[in-house]
């Protein structure tokens, strides 16, 4: 099953190059050229989240580039639940970077940026080094830069702007980047573990398997390697099992949605199955939601989250995300005020396309789908009740710490 | 070629001068930022449409041509 992880167990640390080229061979050096083809054909979405075709976003900066064009290899991770994209970068930096120079020659860019979360300090360290085993040639066109922390920073085009002003705020679009991006060149923003799979396909993979983390009520959390025709509940089995009863998995990040555990059970989680219910994959988080676990609680956390991550730039996204978690919180807190359940669909249903960047869109759609999957909790909460009797596991970066 | 408003929301302060000059088209949300009707805007409100982009203080609006296909 594992190709994006395959090799030495990932407690066996960064592979090397002479490991790395012992198990996949030379780059295969025509394999640009027809490269975007086969990525179009192996329908490979990309995995940082939005799930945007793979092959066509190479061919938009191929048909502009003029062999000016940059790569940046998307490497900010600010996902609190994911941590797939710092452990591919730690353990197989050398599968990210042939992606990155596979995509560089394939659409025509002479300038390779790798933006690594600034505290994936692990990461950072095996991409550093790796870059230091690639040919003079690779090195001179390739560079690191820390991506600040933050839910946004790793935004498109949050990345370029900070690239070229040091500023990790989104801008206004378009231009899109694939129009103008780093340096006002067209710039293929690409997530690390896309880059990945696509110098697995140029190697005749299928894009067949992706990247998830597991987290919540099961058994062994963190980064596992899944066959995307697999359904949810061998990839629960894979993870050694439910530790106790769940109600709901939130699926593809706090950008994702939370989905009836029945709905979804049975579910393969390929990209086109989940669309065609109105999921979707996302970054590749699993989080298992129990029974036992208040799901408006649990979405007023995340809720907060996102609220504190605005950028702040945008009204409907500074006041909007604002006034939804304090009325998120009210209701968690058993102590709403009269049309707070009322005053918050109304607005999830007000911000998308309403920001620079999809901020607004991403909080709101999870919202939308806890107020239809934990509705009679909502309700109970609207009344200053709930039936739930744990509170929801820890703060999201404690979350996220529990998996690592 | 039909027109439709854009705005720029990093700009856009609420000042809210667009939705007094063409209500048929935007309305405000609860924090006084304007909500656009999707679509183009109909030919009998292009005049009050150019109007609102005038007025917008901080040049957030502008009317965009689209291309019909």
């Amino acid at each position: 099953m594992d190709r994006l992880l395959s090799g030495p167990p990932l407690t066996a640390g960064t592979e090397s190059y002479g490991a790395h080229q012992q198990r996949f061979g030379l780059l295969p050096a025509a394999a640009a050229r027809s490269l975007i083809g086969r990525l179009e054909a192996s329908n490979l979405a990309g995995r940082g989240g939005a799930g945007f075709p793979v092959g066509r976003k190479w061919r938009a900066v191929a048909e502009r580039a003029n062999r000016k064009g940059v790569v940046l290899a998307n490497g900010a991770e600010g996902e609190p639940l994911s941590l797939k994209d710092r452990t591919i970068m730690a353990a197989r930096p050398h599968l990210v970077i042939d992606g990155a120079v596979l995509a560089a020659d394939a659409v025509g860019a002479d300038d390779i940026i790798f933006y690594v979360g600034a505290e994936h300090q692990a990461a950072e360290a095996a991409m550093r080094y790796a870059l230091t085993e690639r040919s003079a040639d690779l090195r001179g066109r390739a560079r690191l830069i820390q991506a600040p922390r933050g839910y946004v920073a790793g935004e498109e085009s949050a990345a370029v702007h900070f690239v070229n002003a040091g500023d990790a705020r989104p801008t206004i679009t378009p231009p899109r980047p694939f129009e103008r991006g780093v340096g006002g060149r067209p710039t293929l923003v690409q997530n690390v573990e896309s880059l990945a799979a696509a110098a697995l396909v140029a190697r005749g993979d299928d894009a067949g398997t992706s990247l998830a983390t597991l987290s919540g009520a099961v058994r062994r959390t963190g980064v596992m390697e899944i066959g995307l025709d697999a359904t949810l509940a061998e990839v629960a089995a894979s993870g050694g099992g439910l530790v106790r009863p769940v109600q709901a998995v939130l699926l593809g990040g706090y950008f994702g949605g939370w989905v009836d555990i029945n709905d979804v059970w049975a579910l393969p989680l390929a990209p086109g199955s989940l669309r065609a219910r109105g999921h979707a994959f996302g970054c590749g988080v699993l989080y298992f939601l129990a029974e036992e676990t208040c799901g408006v609680e649990a979405t007023a956390r995340i809720i907060g989250y996102l609220a504190s991550q605005s950028a702040r730039q945008c009204g409907p996204c500074l006041f909007g995300l604002g006034a939804i978690d304090a009325a998120c919180r009210r209701l968690a807190a058993r102590s709403a005020q009269p049309d707070d359940l009322k005053r918050i669909a109304r607005w999830s249903g007000q911000l998308a396309g309403r920001g620079a960047c999809k901020h607004p869109d991403g909080a709101t759609g999870l919202l939308r789908s806890a107020l239809g999957v934990f509705a009679d909790d909502y309700a109970a909460h609207q009344r200053g009740f709930c039936v739930h009797r744990a509170p929801a596991v820890g703060r999201p970066v404690a979350m996220a710490e529990a998996v690592a | 070629m039909r027109e439709q408003l854009q705005v720029d929301r990093i700009r856009c302060d609420g000042h809210a001068l667009c939705a007094e000059l063409l209500p048929e088209v935007i309305a405000l949300d609860d924090w006084g930022y304007p909500i656009v009707k999707a679509g183009t805007i109909a030919p009998a409100l292009l005049e009050h449409a150019r109007q609102a982009v005038a007025a917008c203080p901080v040049l957030a609006l502008t009317l965009a041509q689209r291309l019909e296909g």
